[in-house]
């Protein structure tokens, strides 16, 4: 059987953090009670218009500055039409013609068979990034024959972030997708909490054979964890692989992933191709923005956007600061993607490297393997820890300096999970665990052992 | 002082003095709004509203802090402007019974300045029309239907013939609107002009009909039909007073992006008296099919007023205007096509019982609530918004309107400083003729001379200018340059004073004018 190619793309919705939504100045926040951060645009009364949100432009830039595209000084917004009920004006406002940002890339790392040591660094270019509003939410109740909408979503600002076919599976995907979270968290322009549908993703997939165009693709819709993405992925290319195997042909349609039964399955309102009629919008004028060759003397400097300004400002992203990690703290590139992966991490170990002595070679050992093994058995982020970096940086001195063994440690730890407000010392008093350096005490321990031996 | 008031010196000064109260004046209004019912000018008369912000205005008078020179003054407001706790219907049975919770800035702004907000004016359905006949509330009458000159010159008609039936139309679509001006209702309406709509009615009913230049005003509130040509409109009784509207409404909006981010200073007009350095352009595309002979020999005559006053009169090109009529159709059309996709029932408006799905409450909903004029555009637009049409039409009709625009832009660049047109193929058809037609025809042939401005974005004034044959009137279009407002107004107000158009004598409005009857040579509150 000749080998199969599979492709995937991806287009990852990314909800700007921001005080109010793109064009309106209702807040934004999750979960309040439903319809109570609608303006009267958002609810599409008529006569309402649009008005930009310098914050959601500003974000927009960041984000394309951060992965390496080109900023559009020019860039225009359009109506997207189609008629569903979280869509309250019957269109979205997006940028389908020129977006703000282009042509970029992102890398990210994988593991090779698993093995941390043997990471990868793949790239993925990025098509577009555009900037447009979030829909409303329904939801179906069946019961009653009736949809519930409610519209605190509608408006909100997305960036939907193109990702060109350059990866070739579930873990792939999941990667690049954790690492552009990664990259929106460092910049702040979107806090990208998965569970709280600040990051969406859809995937596209095809398979083709080598040498042969690309396949027929589908799309699977909205999938809402990085875990589900992976799965998704994979199970689609198989599916499809299965299907073209067996002569079957593959429809160029919608699915979602159904994550109970770990499957792709077509989605029910999606039939047949639809025509956006896509038509410039007539209430906001061309986005133009400035560097600091373009910018007029005299402009207003509250009216205007200055892309270098923005990008003398930038955080340092993910990449940049793993490699500090690794420089400053002689640590291996895999530790430091464990340590930026895991919210808080690396700050954590930070502030156990200033208040101990000992190496931060040998601090990490205790990060990764202890504590964070530790948490992810009991499902606790960072700053839930019990132990604090405090306590652990205590235990880690009286390590390196030889007052207990490495052994009596890890029990101590143990009973500093317990969070019973025990101080390292006292815990090693209680279970006079102390290690012995006294050389008359020792040969008097060892003595009496070996009289006792001889005794029996 | 008289409902048929005002020079600058009359009304507003007036009420300065006290020798009439706003709330006198409003009453005033109000009672000629009922004896006036059957224009079925008004779609809703706030009384309650309007008598309060009269007695506010009484106060300020009285105290001496009157807020300007609107202070008191009763206008109207077409009904596609969003008005707080009043019903906004856009003449549709998708919005009847739909109260607004915010008003327009553009009616915020005349209630800042302490206008006195008598009612919403009828229009043609979602303002898609030419006669003002097409709204579910049915069609507006032409006061001059009822003048004493129209009479005179109607042919007599057979006594079996309801005297009624050959009332004639105001025009559209802020007919209403124009109604109300012109029969002293109130002292100024707003009106908007997408493809003529405020100067067209102005012409057929006598009066003033301003349309600015595009972002001059704000539309934030006014209920779009096209977005990228709309434009509040303003309609009085002489020149002065638009200048005045003019001056309380222009200047940036934060709300609306498409508003000019300068700041705008309002102006008055000067006198002029020395014409000699103007120069006016008479575009030979504007004697277009259909024109009657009596309204070109109308145009001729005003364009040697100006030469003979000492100006010059070029005869200049527009060569696309002919192109003008389809491009607007495209455009026009696809903007209503998306502009009308909210109007499904879910949020506001008419919401229709059936309940089967979605998509059909969408269907049963929108059939329901839109007469059938605009579901023709929608159908249309949207056809020309498919992706396999969007190069073909939609684009095409921008680059022509392009063309359009450029045709202004180098006429204007020669060294002429207005424009001199029709405003209209002939004077006010009678109802039953107009009806003849259908709305689309109709709109295509009355529109001719009045889009291309709303395509270029340029200000553009209707001034009353004669009477016709049949003791109608009829008026003449100015077209400025982009923002150039006071000049326009200024050649207008100029013109208006040679040609001394005479005051519609209307029974209802002498019954009700207790004050003295004066033969005003036109009658503002300015």
């Amino acid at each position: 059987l000749a080998p199969w190619i599979p492709v995937v793309g991806l287009e990852i919705h990314a909800q700007i953090s921001s005080n109010s939504k793109l064009f309106s100045g209702s807040q934004v926040q999750f979960a309040a009670p439903p319809n109570s951060l609608v303006s009267f645009f958002d609810a599409s009364l008529p006569g309402t218009l649009p008005v930009l949100n310098r914050r959601c432009v500003e974000a927009a830039v960041m984000t394309g500055l951060a992965l390496n595209c080109s900023i559009n000084k020019k860039s225009l917004f359009d109506r997207k039409h189609y008629f569903y009920a979280d869509l309250p004006a019957g269109y979205q406002i997006t940028q389908q013609r020129v977006p703000i940002a282009v042509n970029g890339s992102l890398s990210y790392s994988l593991c090779i068979d698993n093995k941390m040591s043997q990471m990868v660094t793949k790239t993925v270019r990025i098509k577009q990034i555009q900037l447009e509003q979030d829909s409303g939410k329904s939801l179906h109740d069946d019961t009653r024959c009736q949809t519930l909408v409610d519209l605190n979503r509608a408006g909100v600002g997305l960036m939907e972030v193109v990702m060109e076919p350059d990866m070739c599976c579930g873990e792939e995907a999941a990667a690049a997708v954790r690492e552009l979270q990664l990259i929106l968290q460092a910049l702040g322009s979107s806090q990208a909490v998965m569970a709280e549908g600040q990051l969406r993703v859809d995937a596209n997939v095809s398979v083709h054979h080598p040498g042969e165009p690309y396949g027929v693709r589908t799309e699977v819709k909205n999938i809402n964890s990085i875990r589900f993405l992976a799965k998704a992925v994979d199970y689609e290319i198989q599916r499809q692989i299965e299907e073209l195997e067996n002569g079957g042909t593959i429809l160029n349609e919608t699915r979602a992933f159904d994550s109970k039964h770990g499957c792709t399955v077509p989605m029910r309102d999606k039939e047949g191709k639809q025509d956006y009629r896509f038509m410039p919008e007539p209430n906001l004028p061309p986005l133009i923005l400035y560097d600091t060759k373009s910018l007029p003397a005299n402009m207003n400097h509250q009216q205007v956007i200055n892309i270098d300004w923005i990008h003398e400002r930038l955080p340092d992203l993910p990449s940049v600061k793993r490699e500090k990690l690794v420089e400053q703290y002689g640590i291996l590139p895999e530790h430091s993607f464990t340590l930026l992966n895991e919210d808080g991490l690396a700050e954590f170990f930070e502030s156990v490297v200033k208040q101990t002595q000992m190496k931060p070679k040998k601090v990490i050992g205790w990060i990764l393997n202890d504590l964070l093994s530790y948490l992810k058995q009991h499902s606790l982020t960072v700053k839930e820890s019990p132990v604090s970096s405090f306590l652990l940086a205590d235990l880690l001195n009286l390590l390196e300096k030889k007052e207990i063994s490495s052994t009596a440690a890890k029990q101590v730890l143990v009973e500093l999970w317990k969070g019973e407000g025990k101080t390292p010392l006292e815990i090693v008093k209680e279970q006079k665990l102390e290690l012995l350096h006294d050389q008359k005490e020792l040969e008097q321990i060892c003595q009496a052992v070996i009289d006792g031996q001889e005794n029996e | 002082a008289a409902l048929k008031d005002g020079l600058r010196s009359q009304v507003s000064a007036a009420l300065k003095e006290g020798r009439v109260t706003p709330t006198e004046l409003c009453q005033r209004c109000l009672a000629l709004i009922k004896s006036t019912r059957f224009l079925n000018a008004y779609i809703t008369v706030a009384e309650e509203t309007a008598l309060k912000q009269a007695e506010e205005s009484e106060e300020r008078y009285k105290r001496g802090q009157p807020l300007g020179i609107l202070d008191g003054i009763p206008i109207a407001v077409k009904d596609n402007f969003n008005t707080a706790g009043i019903e906004t219907t856009c003449a549709s049975n998708m919005l009847k019974g739909y109260i607004s919770p915010y008003n327009a800035t553009v009616v915020q702004k005349l209630l800042d300045h302490g206008a006195v907000l008598l009612g919403k004016t009828n229009l043609d359905e979602f303002a898609m029309g030419s006669g003002s006949t097409d709204g579910v509330f049915g069609p507006v009458r032409n006061p001059w239907s009822y003048s004493k000159q129209y009479k005179e010159k109607s042919v007599p008609k057979s006594l079996s013939e309801d005297e009624e039936s050959d009332w004639v139309i105001t025009g559209g679509s802020s007919g209403g609107s124009a109604a109300a001006v012109s029969s002293f209702t109130c002292f100024a309406a707003l009106g908007s002009d997408t493809g003529g709509s405020t100067r067209n009615p102005a012409a057929h009913c006598g009066v003033v009909g301003l349309k600015p230049t595009y972002g001059l005003i704000s539309r934030h509130g006014l209920i779009p039909l096209v977005n990228s040509m709309d434009v509040p409109g303003i309609l009085t009784r002489c020149v002065d007073d638009a200048a005045v509207l003019l001056g309380s409404l222009a200047g940036h909006d934060p709300k609306d992006s498409t508003t000019i981010q300068d700041d705008f200073t309002p102006f008055e007009l000067p006198n002029l008296t020395d014409v000699s350095k103007l120069s006016i352009g008479i575009p030979k595309e504007y004697d277009a099919p259909g024109l009657s002979s009596e309204i070109l020999a109308l145009w001729s005559k005003a364009a040697d007023l100006f030469k003979n006053a000492g100006a010059k009169v070029v005869e200049v090109s527009l060569p696309h205007t002919r192109y003008s009529i389809v491009c607007y159709h495209v455009l026009c059309t696809a903007e209503v096509a998306s502009n009308m996709a909210r109007f499904d029932g879910l949020e506001y408006g008419h919401r229709s019982d059936v309940k089967d799905s979605t998509e059909s409450m969408y269907a049963a909903t929108r059939r329901e609530g839109f007469n059938d004029v605009v579901r023709g555009r929608i159908l249309s637009g949207n056809y020309f918004l498919l992706k396999q049409n969007y190069e073909k039409y939609f684009v095409k009709a921008q680059k022509v309107r392009r063309l359009i625009a450029n045709d202004f832009v180098k006429v204007f660049r020669s060294g002429v400083d207005v424009l001199l047109t029709p405003t209209t193929l002939s004077d006010a058809a009678p109802y039953t003729e107009f009806i003849q037609e259908d709305n689309r025809t109709r709109s295509a042939q009355d529109d001719i001379l009045t889009q291309a401005a709303n395509m270029a974005g340029l200000p553009a004034i209707n001034v009353p200018t004669a009477l016709s044959e049949r003791g109608l009137p009829v008026g003449l279009q100015f077209i400025g340059r982009s923002f150039q407002e006071k000049q326009l107004l200024t050649v207008a107000k100029w013109f208006e004073k040679q040609v001394q158009f005479p005051v519609i004598q209307l029974e209802e409005v002498k019954r009700h004018d207790s004050g003295v009857f004066q033969h005003q040579k036109s009658a503002s509150f300015s």
